[in-house]
């Protein structure tokens, strides 16, 4: 097998030939193959792909922007779904109290949403791969108290930890520097859950490169160690990672959204999908339930989707299913 | 085992004194105590005075020990929105968050393990593929929305549904409160009574079902791992009968690290329910909690913190020494030649 | 001796053939294997990993895990038909009619129930025993496998033992119902070697004197030599040599065997180097045309390229080697 690969790299084929020969490799693995075979994730990859793509695309898909104030008009208030008695075709999913087009509110608080969890995800696996990194090269005193930390950390329910943190900023901080900064807030509150996970799983394989040859020669030639450990250690997690990442996203999405239906979480200003459930619940008695349904649908829909990927990735990557 | 039980003793109380330290530090620091408890026509001099008397002038230390022989007395000082003490508050609304919690809990035990043995042991069969979409979908919604679509189809869809086809098609539950209670000592249940029994159906469904799908999910992937050993071939390949390999075996071998897990996930429903509670305005300790937040009212806050945090760390403890008794690898005293090949 | 297709054997293996349906393709893991093993005889199966002896051992048991699937062929044991068995009466063949030995001491036992306890449960699973008979019969199942303390050591946890050990409760484990066939899945190669001799011995004595045959599979070919009365090797899912140890071991006739033998160490004989055999044994979806051997085989000639060599009688063996044999046409005695 290796001899002929050796004696044709010899001739040293360029990028572009490269490149393509790894999107060759990818589509034969085992990986796609197990993604095409499972109607299930193809269409969850779908419905995430769509939800991030409108995400992202958000002032070019929604129809209005719910944000202008000047575009809403109060006369448009409560108007139900386009499809039953009584709808406007104006507004496909019904306005809300305000008048405003519930499709777009749906479409931006999504992104919201998104965003957040995204930040969070992010966030946690900086702050975990690094801090792991750090536990398992330095080992001793520092790996000790990381992981201290990381028990404590763990025997509080996450949700609670956020809820503190993000409720007393509110209190703490002045009104102005916290109607600037709650993204942050938010995200920080919400990550702070997860870094444990990838400290975990960085720390152990960080702990078995430590003590092979190549961190040593690093050390004598004066490159970081910890830099080219980096180098080695991220191959050998990036599996386990990736499937930590998907699952933190959906757990991301729902704990902001909780947050913010608890009234701690986004500002009814750029509503997320949390807040939009909160300030339609209210309505749900009155008869007006499109104005809590339809974030909660997507809301759902969305978590679903993640769920499912996540899932699908962990067992694909999982060796011993194999 | 004496040196594991006060081992583990040790580091409950370091967790404690921990979170002690939070709820205290958020006790003095935030905002300013005194401005919080008077009125603003109070004086220079009462404030000072006050502040005295309070000892808020003393070391930290010293105000830290305070507080702590407080706390384990049971005393957390006096609401600054309720104007009453905060333990009487809590003990007020604590039976109201514990028996919403211990149903809830029982409900996620003993329907989520039996249905995790089942998709475990029936790996393709329909009722389990039944099952597991039903769990995901326990997964993906976020538990207020759980409770808000509850409330939707039993509250009002029962209402309307029930008036246009003139009798009870849809059976209509309690979607608010909870219902009357009875007084049995300090302690107010609602077991009670039809209406209380009534009010804990939709809440405690909500609160369940997060964590039901979760232990579902938990036993089922500990079980196919379990049915993949060597100890099963072996056990199969020494004639056993399928009940002696999958419950006597199996079974065994599935729970005991699932234990762990379970013990402390139903743990957590004590603090998930300050989520139902909102939802469904149950008078609970997580309510009480939820409007200190937004009101700042510290000294709820601290003692919520305090309790919720005792809570968790005795079950801890109570999870770890479950294990150490159902494992027998971890009562050796010496490890035999474990080294050996 | 050869082809024994006389219903005197206990154990007929009549053209195996185990698949393993894949993504890319079926994989044939097994391909028409045949062999038989007499009451109390200690056939050998030996090769390389992956060489499918350990799933022969499997299929043998009725313990095949999905996909893998027996394709082709029968295995007739005490001269009915087992291999088309539902699982409960296989079930019942289990255990108390033939046994089986795993590799790894270690995992083969649940750590949490005592050794005693899982003694029991297979006595009583396979006789009518009391729970105090049974008790009785497990502690003397310990002291014949020679576990010292057996009365004490019967409460005892699996991690409790070491390896050595544990093996030999392996062993009067699957002995406790008394089967006349134990399948050995390399039984010895988790242990340590100044162990292994002992366990072998040991299992070699115990088959003995309960009268037990023994299918003993394994890549090492000194405890073949040392135990077997017969020995099978097997090559790529084929069996390319069988007959009475003896005989292959000092005059094998197939390259691949004559390999083998070349590779092991004799004490008191010095030889330059051992011999190696270049390249390795193909994968399952890799398998040469004709004889499976003959990309690394040194005496490969055209017809090895074209055609599969059968099993034919050569002096008191039988190899599938165009070498020997020659005919064309096989002996017609096929199963």
């Amino acid at each position: 097998m290796s001899a002929g690969d050796d004696k044709a790299s010899l001739a040293e084929p360029g990028l572009g030939a490269r490149m393509a020969d790894g999107i060759r490799r990818f589509f034969d693995s085992d990986l796609w193959y197990s993604f095409t075979r499972s109607p299930v994730v193809v269409v969850s990859a779908v419905v995430t792909l769509i939800f991030v793509g409108s995400a992202v695309f958000a002032p070019l898909v929604a129809p209005y922007d719910p944000f202008d104030l000047a575009g809403i008009d109060l006369m448009d208030s409560e108007i139900p779904p386009v499809w039953t008695g009584g709808g406007d075709p104006r507004f496909l999913l019904g306005t809300d109290a305000q008048g405003r087009d519930m499709l777009s509110a749906v479409i931006y608080g999504a992104r919201i949403s998104l965003g957040v969890g995204f930040a969070s995800v992010l966030f946690a696996m900086v702050l975990g791969v690094g801090l792991g990194l750090l536990a398992g090269y330095l080992g001793g005193t520092v790996d000790a108290v990381i992981m201290r930390i990381a028990d404590v950390q763990l025997t509080f329910p996450a949700i609670l930890i956020a809820l503190l943190i993000d409720g007393l900023s509110r209190t703490v901080l002045p009104r102005d520097l916290h109607s600037d900064i709650w993204f942050y807030v938010l995200v920080l509150a919400i990550g702070l859950s997860f870094w444990v996970q990838y400290a975990r799983t960085v720390r152990g394989s960080a702990m078995v490169e430590r003590s092979k040859e190549y961190v040593q020669a690093a050390r004598v030639i004066g490159i970081p160690p910890l830099l080219i450990m980096l180098r080695h250690v991220l191959p050998n997690v990036m599996g386990p990672v990736l499937v930590i990442a998907t699952i933190n996203l959906a757990i991301a999405v729902i704990s902001e959204a909780t947050l913010s239906f608890l009234g701690v979480g986004v500002p009814a200003t750029s509503p997320s999908l949390g807040t939009l459930i909160r300030v339609g619940n209210d309505f749900l008695f009155s008869g007006s339930w499109w104005i809590t349904i339809f974030p909660g649908a997507a809301l759902a829909l969305l978590v679903l989707a993640v769920n499912l990927l996540g899932d699908w990735l962990r067992d694909a990557l999982n060796p011993k299913l194999r | 085992m004496i040196a594991f039980v006060v081992r583990r003793l040790l580091q409950s109380i370091l967790v404690m004194l921990a979170v002690g330290f939070i709820a205290f530090s958020l006790f003095n620091y935030v905002g300013d105590p005194i401005n919080n408890m008077v009125g603003q026509d109070t004086t220079l001099e009462q404030r000072q005075a006050l502040r005295e008397r309070l000892g808020l002038d003393d070391p930290f230390v010293v105000q830290y020990g305070r507080f702590l022989a407080n706390a384990v007395q049971g005393d957390f000082g006096i609401s600054y929105r309720h104007r009453r003490s905060v333990a009487e508050l809590i003990a007020e609304r604590a039976p109201a968050t514990l028996e919403l919690s211990l149903i809830a809990a029982a409900l996620a035990f003993f329907i989520g393990v039996p249905m995790g043995v089942y998709t475990g042991l029936h790996r393709r069969g329909f009722l389990s593929q039944v099952f597991l979409t039903v769990s995901l979908i326990g997964i993906s919604l976020p538990t207020f929305l759980i409770g808000i679509l509850l409330i939707l189809v039993f509250g009002v869809l029962a209402q309307d549904v029930n008036a246009a086809v003139g009798f009870t098609l849809v059976p209509q539950l309690p979607t608010f409160g909870r219902g009357d209670t009875v007084q049995l000592g300090w302690w107010s249940t609602g077991f009670l009574t039809k209406s209380g029994l009534l009010a804990l159906i939709l809440p405690s469904i909500t609160l369940a079902l997060f964590q039901m799908t979760l232990i579902m999910r938990l036993v089922r992937a500990e079980m196919l791992e379990v049915l993949r050993t060597d100890y099963i071939k072996f056990a199969r390949a020494r004639g056993l009968s399928n009940r002696a390999v999958n419950f006597g075996h199996a079974l065994k071998n599935t729970l005991v690290p699932v234990i762990t897990i379970t013990g402390l996930q139903l743990g957590s429903i004590i603090a998930f329910a300050l989520i139902t509670e909102q939802v469904f305005q149950w008078p609970g300790m997580g309510l009480l909690f939820l409007q200190a937040i937004t009101e700042v009212d510290i000294p709820v806050m601290a003692a919520y913190l305090m309790l919720v945090g005792f809570f968790f760390v005795i079950i801890n403890l109570i999870v770890d020494l479950l294990y150490y008794v159902v494992d027998p690898r971890l009562r050796a005293d010496k490890a035999v030649a474990a080294g050996h090949p | 001796m050869p082809f024994d297709h006389s219903n005197k054997a206990l154990l007929r293996v009549d053209n195996l053939r185990i698949e393993i349906p894949g993504r890319r393709g079926t994989l044939v893991a097994v391909d028409d294997v045949s062999f038989h093993i007499g009451e109390g005889e200690v056939l050998g199966v030996v090769g390389e990993s992956g060489a499918g002896k350990s799933l022969t051992g499997a299929a043998v048991i009725g313990l095949l895990e999905p996909p893998c699937r027996i394709a082709g062929g029968q295995i007739v044991f005490d001269g009915r038909r087992i291999d088309n068995l539902p699982y409960e009466k296989l079930r019942r063949i289990r255990g108390r009619h033939i046994g089986m030995v795993f590799q790894d001491p270690l995992t083969s036992l649940n750590p949490l129930y005592t050794v005693g306890r899982q003694l029991t449960e297979t006595i009583l699973t396979h006789t009518d025993m009391s729970e105090k008979g049974a008790r009785k019969r497990a502690i003397e199942l310990l002291q014949e496998v020679g576990i010292p303390a057996a009365e004490r050591r019967v409460d005892q946890y699996p991690h409790e033992f070491s390896g050595g050990m544990r093996q030999r409760v392996v062993i009067a484990l699957a002995l406790c119902a008394n089967p006349r066939l134990i399948i050995a899945d390399e039984p010895t190669t988790a242990l340590d070697v100044s162990i292994q001799a002992q366990i072998i011995t040991l299992l070699k004595r115990l088959c003995r004197e309960h009268g037990a045959a023994v299918m003993l599979v394994t890549h090492d070919m000194g405890v073949i030599a040392e135990t077997a009365d017969r020995v099978a090797v097997m090559y790529a899912g084929r069996i390319v040599e069988v007959g009475p140890v003896a005989d292959v071991v000092l005059r094998a006739r197939h390259p691949y065997t004559v390999g083998l033998m070349g590779s092991i160490p004799l004490v008191g004989h010095d030889v330059e180097r051992l011999t190696q055999i270049d390249g390795a044994m193909p994968r399952l979806d890799a398998i040469p045309t004709g004889c499976a051997f003959n990309p690394r085989c040194p005496q490969a000639f055209a017809r090895c390229r074209r055609e599969r060599p059968e099993l034919e009688p050569v002096g008191a063996s039988e190899a599938a080697c165009w070498l020997h044999g020659g005919a064309a046409e096989r002996s017609g005695t096929d199963g």
